[in-house]
This record gives C-alpha cells, structure tokens and sequence, in this order.
C-alpha cells in the first residue's frame, strides 16, 4: 500500500481542513493509502513514506527538523499552500525584528493579561526569518493556494498515485 | 550644535542657489557640484533645485538616489572610495580597505562619529594598470600600498586638504608601452564632409567602444536625419572593468578628439557638442577645461559633462538620459540615437578613440588604417592590459593580434586565464590564447585582463556579478533581479555554501538575462559562465 | 498588404504598429504586464519577450516590420515568462491572501495563465515603506513592479504628476512628488487615472478592500 504523511509546520491547518474537504472522495483515498506521520493519526514521527505533503513555511528549529525528516524518508515530497510556498501570513513578520514580535504578541499587544515573554527550555528556538520549504530542502511538487482547494488534493494525489506527475488544471490554480 | 548644524544647512540651500545660477540648468552638473560642496545633497537643497528649474522633486531626488557619487545622507569632510575591480582585488585592496577603515575607525559606509570620514567601495576608476586605487573627494589615489595608506590615514587625521597633500599621490601614469598607427602625428591636409565620409568608409572606420557599428554610416544617417537642431557627444564614460584608454587619449590626445568631433559637426551641422566624461576622472577637469577654453571655433562649442558613478551611462542612450541630467536609464530603440538623441534631436555618440581615429583619418592616416587590421576590423586598437603582468599598460596593436603576443609583450608568465572585454566580455583558458582580438573574433572595448595560475576563477566570478547587481539601472525585470540573483548564488559559492543547483542556476539564468533591455544585462552572466565551463575545479571547492 | 509571422500565422501589419498591436488586432495573445493601450509602451517587465528572427525582442516596443518571424508560444519562451514572473515575485513582497487587489490583478493572471505554481527563488522579502497617509488613496509598495503606469497616468492624463520612480538596481522605488513624500501632501483623488491604471496592489482605494466576492472578481 502507497504510504503518506502530512504535517503542518509554520501553517494554520486550513490546507489540512481543505484536504479533509474531498468529503466521501477521502474515504476512497483511505482505502488505497496508509496515513503515516500526520495529524490524522497522531503518529509523531514519520517513517519510510512514498509521499510527504508538507503544510507551513518554516518559522523555528523544529519545523526545520521536521521537514528535513520529511526529505529523508518520502520519496515524494509536496509543497502544500502559500505558506509552504513563499512563506504565507507567517512570513509577514519578516519586516519587523524579532524583538518587535515577541513584545507585540507577548507584552504590548491587546488584552494581554500577566505579559511575559515565554522562556521555556521546550519551546523550539525562533528562526530569524519565517522562509517557504524550498529554501531549505528540495521539493518535488508545489500545491498552491490558501488553502488549494480540495479538488487540487484530488488531481495531485490521483496522479502519484498513478505514478504520473500531476498537472493542474489553471482553475485549481489559485494563490489565495 | 543644532544651531550650528541649521546654519550650515542654510548655507547649503543657498548654494544650491548659487550653483544653479552660475551653472545653468542642468540638476545633475547641479548634484554633483553639490554634493562636492557640502559632502551631500541635502532635502532642502533638493526641494531648491528642483524648485529652481521647475521640475518635479522626483525627478531631482531621483538623480541623487540613482547616481552613486550622489549622497542624500551627510558624507565625512573626506569622502574615500576604494576602488573594487577585480584586478584591485588581485593587488589586495581589500586588506588595503581593512587597513584603511582600521586606521580611522570606521565602519564602511558609516561617517565617523566626528564627521571626518567616510569609507566605502567604487567600481573599478579605470586605474587598472597602477592600482589599487581609490578616490578621496572625487580625486583619484593610485599606487596605493600599505604605507600609502597609513599615510593618506595622517593626513586625514590631521585634517590636511587635499590641496597640501603631496603631489605624488595624485600622480596619475599614462603607461603607454606599445604606440601605433593612432599616436602618430598626422598633419596631412584636412579632408572634410563627403570626402571625408568616403576615407571613413574606406579606411573601414568601425566604433571603438564595443559594438563596432561603421563610424561613417552613422554620420551620414545623423546628417540624413529629419530634425532640427543637432548634436555630438563624445562617449567618454569608460566604465567597463579594466578600461582605462579613454583616460589616456584624454590625458594625451583632446586636442584631436575635439578635432574628431568639430569633424563630425561640420558634417552633420551641429553647433553643440558635449564631452561626456565618467566622474572617476574628474582629476583631468582643469586639464580638460584649459584645451577647451583654448579652442577657437566660434561655430562649434563643447561642453563638458560630468558623471557621478554610473557604468550604466556609458551605454549610449543612458547616456543622453544623463546629459539631459536624469537618471541613467536605457531609452527604447529604436528610435536610435541618430534619429533622437539630446533633446530628442538627431545625435552621433561615439566613443574617445573613434573620433580621434577620424580625425587622423582626416589629416592623412586613412589609407594606412585600412592596411592594417583583418578584413571586418580595420586598424589599430588601444588595449587596457592589467592583472598578472610585468607591465600594464596602453598597448596599441593592429586588429588582428592575438592574445599570446599580447601576453609576450606585456610580461605574463604562468597565465591561467585572460578576461577579454572587461566583465561583460569573454574569458579565455589557455587552449583559447591563439584567437584574436578582432570584431571577427573577440570584439572588445579593449579590456584585457590577466590571471596567472595562482588564481581563483571564483573570485573574479564573485567579483564581476557583484559588479552587475551595482551596476543595473533597475529598469527591467530580468537584471534587476537576475543580476542579484547571479551575485547571491556566487557569494554562496564563493563561501562555501554552494550546490550543484546554483551552477545549474548560474546557466538558466543566462537565458532569461537576455531578455533585458540593454546590453548591460544581457551580458551580465557570460564572464561567470565562461569560468564555470573552463575552470569547474574553481568552482567545486565551494560546493557541496 | 504587409504581414508578419506570429507563431507560424501570417497577420497584417499598418504602418507604425509594434509586434504587440499586431498580435493583439489578431486575437494571438502575447503575456504582457507594463504594456497598456492608451500609453506609450514601455518595455520594463520584459513580461512580452518573443523571439524575433531567432532573437530576443520586447514585443511591446518593438516596431512590426515585414516578413518578421515571431515566435511567441515556445517552451523555451515559456520558461522565461515563468522566471521573470518568479523573480517579481519573489523581489516584492506578495501575500496574495492578504491583497484586496487578489483576482483583479495583473501579475497574479499572468502567473496563472503561466502555471507557475513555486517562486523557484529565494524571496527577499524587503522592507519597503507603506504610505497610508492619504484618507482615500493608499500606497503599498510591497507590490509594486515599477511598470511606470501611474507615473503616465497622473503626469499625461491626471495632469498632476504625482509619481516618480527613483533609486537604482534593487533599490528602485516609487516616490511621491510632495515635500514630505508623502500621498496626504498631494491632490490625488481616489477617483484619478493613476490610481485605477496600477496593475497590482500597489495603489489602492482605502474602504473598498474585499467588496467584491470571491467568484465574481475581473480575473476568476
Ligand atoms: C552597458 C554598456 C556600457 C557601455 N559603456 C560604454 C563606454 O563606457 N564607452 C563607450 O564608448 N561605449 C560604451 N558602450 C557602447 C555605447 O552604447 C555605444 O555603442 C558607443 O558609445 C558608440 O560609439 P562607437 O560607435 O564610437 O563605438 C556601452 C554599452 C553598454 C550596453
Ligand atoms: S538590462 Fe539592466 S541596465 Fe539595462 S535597462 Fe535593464 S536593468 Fe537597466
Ligand atoms: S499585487 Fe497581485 S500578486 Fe501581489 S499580492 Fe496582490 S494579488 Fe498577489
Ligand atoms: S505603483 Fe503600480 S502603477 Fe505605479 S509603478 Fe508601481 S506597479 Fe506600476
Ligand atoms: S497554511 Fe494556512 S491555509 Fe495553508
Ligand atoms: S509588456 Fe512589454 S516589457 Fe512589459
């Protein structure tokens, strides 16, 4: 069986719900592919995969880890949305330091109650710039869009599947 | 403090005044004046001059932002730039800047906290065969060398004008070491208009500032040209990398280049002309002014006009976009320059060498011109020889030479690889050093540039795409982000970041450069991709 | 009658007419940016680039002339359209889901109609100064391909000359003719040419952002 894996870096999750979008098509895929790594299964690592679609740009360490073990282990690796793409809404922040970030999300922003910039040892150390995947590992297919709309899931997957490399009509192509 | 700083921008403002009443109307001789004055131009004195001539504020602060010898932000008492051309890299400039900005404290491109200096880097001043040089204040310092440094940094400390710092310094050497047919002394009798436009034809008279268009054809469709009032400028921006001729012939030869260009006026009936000369060499201005105030030609006047730091303005119709005192953005041809020029009234632009091949085919030197060169370039050309040589130099050769005889009579030893016709020209292993420099084989302004086996293809690779993302107008798409590209994707190479996909990078970007405007962005990547295919070993050590 | 070849098809050709009003009066479409009827071409984007007798020409600005073989729909001009679609992109900043000019503008149609569906380059995100100063009109020049247009508009048919494009290289950008540089110190109307000829989201009318839905916009 064709094995995926999806995940959601520096993204807001709507290219997952587009994805969930297929509707009763998604029941047909679940039939022919087995879900690795994504937030469908809650699996947190992703093993031996033939496709990784990967949603959000790149905004701290973690999502860096993350996709570069994405590249290691899917044979196929998908750009999924704007953020993945050319970094999205995220990437907005690049203008202002990250200095600005921290105190207008943490300390000055509106309603802020008990202001504090959090400082836990877990937290994943911030990048400087928020950057789309490309720049840091090679992407074999881009899905475009905020979100792609359902039916681009549908035209990408059937062609994998299919071993072809997908071609998308120019109505499923949008950037927002 | 304030105060006193308000004051000073009074004053400045009023100059700007001045300078616009005793120098006309033209905002970018104004700029430059400016800027000279007072280290910047301020936004008052923008608001002045722009208000001053009547034009918008745009298109003033446009020149300032456009033109790097222009500067909207206050500059130190000494200005210095250090020029950044490769072959000034290969004589170590850039320690020698280190050193500089070490010396006085500063930061590059940072005015120190007092006001005393600021200092930063300039594309190559044409002083390619005594470099490394610099310019302080405009003026140019060749020869430069750890002690000079030091001592141009005591001087500055001292706060010493330019004016009592020793004369030597500001030496500049003409270092002509091969003379031809065009330093001879022709005195034969003058041929004039159709007689001369047939010599010039005959001979095989071809421009000598790169494309090689026939130098009589261009003339006679100026003159042909429907129109009013007529123009001659004289090309004399000199901006490709390892050129420096035009400095020369200007420093030896003005009185026949303005014979050239009176020629050219008498054919094709202008009044005006216009010297046009790239700001690097403002150190010949009194020089240059003393010839012309000498000349005695009522119905032929020339005017000089400087440039601010712009090798975009030696292509032709930036270049009348910038007498006409804009920005130096390429015109769209056609129309060609001869048809609408200055003022949008048919114009020839030639280059230095061009008009003083006329006019010593003029006085007499047509039929041995024809004799000499190949079949498609007749003649003699000047090369600006520089790089890894016993003796750089001016080297006049018939057309036709070859790049060995070249390097013999220079002294190279050990080359590796020769740059022909600066960074937009071609580079050349050592299988290629039998071709000839003719517009048959290797057309060139006359740039040739040497590299011996102690070299590191990539650095002159980093330095020449460096060189175009400066250098791009900005107009159109492809080179003002294609050349960014190309020069981000060497200095990852050149720091050891590279990969496979920014060589392969390096090639695509070469079909999409030739979709630019201009030349200036079509030849943007040749060089690069010249090393990349004859010294791949150069590049591999900074991939992986 | 005179023709020229586009793309294997023999069109007329007048006197006086570029390649592009050529392949425009005959319905063969060349992609194009800065070009707009009514104002003389500029030749900036190089969005138009077509192959002329086996050399690259803006078809914009360049004059019709007899027996011209154009090519215009060829892979290989296909893969320059893409790369100089990619490199405004990625030299700007463009968050298409954050735009209000998103469906109605030019370079977004363009990057469609050529499926280019990644920057392929690295984005430089820049930080470019906004102008929202004036009540009705707002300047983001996050967006701006310096296609000149508002500058011939307000200059030309505004008569107000209100734009103006300044710097070099990468550092190019539109400025503002007031003292301040600023849109508030100006006589713009949100009703002027300048405004409503910008083919990006560049300059926009404040108030108006999203009022047409998704579905109904000029492009979807
Ligand atoms: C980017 C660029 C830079 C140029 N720089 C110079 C220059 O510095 N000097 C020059 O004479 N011609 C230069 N040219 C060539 C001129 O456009 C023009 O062809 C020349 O001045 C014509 O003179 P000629 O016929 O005497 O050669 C340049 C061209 C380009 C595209
Ligand atoms: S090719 Fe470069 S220098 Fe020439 S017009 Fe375009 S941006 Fe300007
Ligand atoms: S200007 Fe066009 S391409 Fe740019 S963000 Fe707006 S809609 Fe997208
Ligand atoms: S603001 Fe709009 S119309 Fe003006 S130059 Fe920029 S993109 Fe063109
Ligand atoms: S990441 Fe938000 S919609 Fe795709
Ligand atoms: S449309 Fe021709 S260059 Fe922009």
């Amino acid at each position: 069986m064709i094995r995926l894996a999806t995940c959601s870096l520096a993204g807001c999750f709507g290219c997952h719900m587009s994805f969930l979008d297929m509707d009763e098509k998604f029941l047909a895929l679940v039939e022919r592919v087995e879900f690795d790594r994504s937030p469908f299964t809650d699996i947190k690592s992703v093993g031996k995969c033939d496709i990784g679609l990967v949603e959000g740009g790149l905004c701290n360490e973690e999502n860096l880890a993350a996709l570069k073990e994405f590249r290691e282990n899917c044979s196929i690796l998908v750009a999924v949305g704007a953020c993945a793409i050319n970094g999205g809404i995220p990437a907005m922040r690049n203008r202002f330091s990250m200095d600005e970030c921290l105190a207008e999300a943490y300390l000055d922003g509106i309603g802020i109650e008990n202001p504090q910039i959090p400082a836990d040892p877990e937290l994943p150390v911030l990048l400087k710039k928020v950057c789309p995947v490309h720049e840091a590992v090679r992407i074999d297919y881009f899905l475009p869009g905020c979100p792609p709309p359902a039916g681009a899931f549908e035209v990408l997957l059937e062609a994998l599947l299919k071993g072809e490399k997908p071609v998308l009509p120019e109505k499923l192509i949008h950037y927002d | 403090m304030t105060l006193a700083w308000d004051k000073k921008m009074a004053c400045a403002a009023e100059h700007a005044d001045l300078l616009i009443e005793r120098m006309g109307n033209n905002p970018l001789q104004i700029l430059i004046a400016t800027q000279k004055a007072f280290n910047h131009v301020s936004d008052d004195a923008i608001c002045r001059v722009a208000s001053a001539l009547g034009l918008p504020l745009s298109r003033i602060l446009g020149d300032v932002e456009f033109y790097s010898f222009l500067s909207r932000e206050p500059l130190g008492t000494y200005s210095v730039l250090m020029s950044d051309s490769i072959t000034d890299w290969m004589l170590g400039s850039r320690e020698l800047f280190l050193r500089l900005c070490g010396n006085l404290g500063v930061s590059p491109r940072v005015m120190r906290h007092d006001g005393l200096a600021t200092v930063g880097k300039t594309s190559c001043t044409g002083m390619c065969d005594q470099g490394p040089a610099l310019l302080v204040n405009g003026t140019a310092v060749a020869n430069l060398s750890d002690d000079r440094i030091d001592a141009i940094s005591r001087l500055m400390e001292k706060r010493i004008p330019l004016a009592a710092w020793p004369d030597e310094y500001f030496h500049v050497e003409s270092n002509i070491r091969r003379r031809d047919w065009l330093f001879q002394d022709w005195r034969g009798p003058i041929l004039e208009g159709e007689a001369l436009l047939q010599e010039m034809t005959d001979a095989g008279l071809r421009g000598r500032g790169g494309a090689g268009y026939p130098t009589a054809k261009k003339w006679a469709s100026c003159r042909d040209a429907p129109g009013g009032e007529r123009h001659v400028v004289c090309n004399a921006d000199e901006g490709e990398p390892g050129t420096f001729k035009d400095r020369v012939l200007l420093q030896h030869c003005a009185g026949r280049l303005f014979e050239g260009m009176a020629l050219c006026a008498r054919i094709i009936k202008a009044k005006k002309g216009f010297l046009y000369v790239r700001g690097e060499y403002r150190y010949l201005e009194a020089h240059l002014e003393a010839l012309l105030a000498a000349r005695r030609d009522a119905d032929f006047e020339i005017e000089l006009h400087w440039g601010a730091g712009a090798y975009i303005c030696g292509e032709e119709s930036a270049l009348l976009e910038s007498i006409e005192g804009k920005r130096g953005i390429p015109r769209v041809r056609p129309p060609f320059p001869v048809t609408f020029g200055v003022h949008g009234m048919p114009t020839v632009v030639d280059n230095v060498e061009t008009f003083c091949a006329a006019a010593a085919i003029a006085a007499g030197g047509g039929r041995e011109f024809r004799s000499l060169g190949t079949a498609e370039s007749c003649g003699t050309k000047l090369l600006s020889v520089s790089g890894d040589c016993a003796r750089p130099g001016i080297y006049e050769y018939s057309f036709g030479v070859s790049v060995d005889r070249i390097l013999e009579d220079c002294g190279a030893g050990n080359v590796l690889a020769v740059q022909v016709g600066g960074a937009a020209g071609n580079c050349l292993d050592a299988s290629e050093f039998g071709r000839k420099i003719c517009f048959e084989d290797l057309p060139t302004s006359g740039s040739v540039m040497v590299f011996d086996r102690s070299r590191d293809m990539r650095e002159a690779a980093l330095n020449f795409s460096r060189f175009f993302a400066h250098e791009s107008c900005g107009f159109c798409t492809p080179c003002r982000v294609g050349t960014e590209i190309l020069a981000q994707a060497m200095e990852g190479i050149s720091a050891g970041r590279g990969s496979g996909e920014d060589i392969a990078e390096i090639g695509n970007l070469g079909s999409i450069l030739r979709a630019s405007h201009c030349g200036l962005g079509q030849s943007a990547n040749r060089a690069v991709l010249d090393m990349l295919r004859k010294f791949p070993e150069h590049f591999e050590r900074g991939v992986n | 009658m005179k023709t020229i070849s586009l793309d294997g098809a023999m069109v007329p050709l007048a006197e006086g007419q570029t390649v592009m009003e050529c392949a425009l009066a005959a319905n063969i479409p060349i992609p194009h940016l800065c070009y707009l009827p009514g104002f003389a071409p500029h030749g900036s984007c190089r969005l138009c680039t077509v192959k002329i007798d086996g050399r690259f020409a803006s078809a914009c600005t360049q004059p019709a002339m007899e027996g011209q073989h154009v090519e215009i729909d060829t892979e290989e001009l296909r893969q320059v359209r893409l790369s100089l679609l990619r490199m405004l992109f990625v030299e700007g900043n463009h968050y298409c889901p954050a735009c209000e000019k998103s469906g109605s503008c030019r370079l977004q149609k363009a990057a469609y109609d050529e499926g280019m569906l990644d920057l392929h380059y690295r984005p430089w995100y820049p930080n470019r100064q906004m102008d929202a100063s004036h009540p009705d009109v707002l300047i983001d020049r996050d967006r701006c391909i310096f296609c000149e247009l508002c500058v011939k508009a307000s200059r030309d048919v505004d008569g107000k000359n209100i734009f103006g494009i300044s710097g070099r290289g990468i550092d190019t950008r539109l400025v503002v003719n007031s003292k301040s540089g600023l849109l508030a110190d100006t006589d713009i109307s949100a009703q002027d040419r300048a405004v409503e000829v910008c083919p990006v989201g560049a300059i926009l009318v404040k108030g108006r952002g999203f009022e047409v839905p998704i579905g109904k916009r000029l492009y979807d």
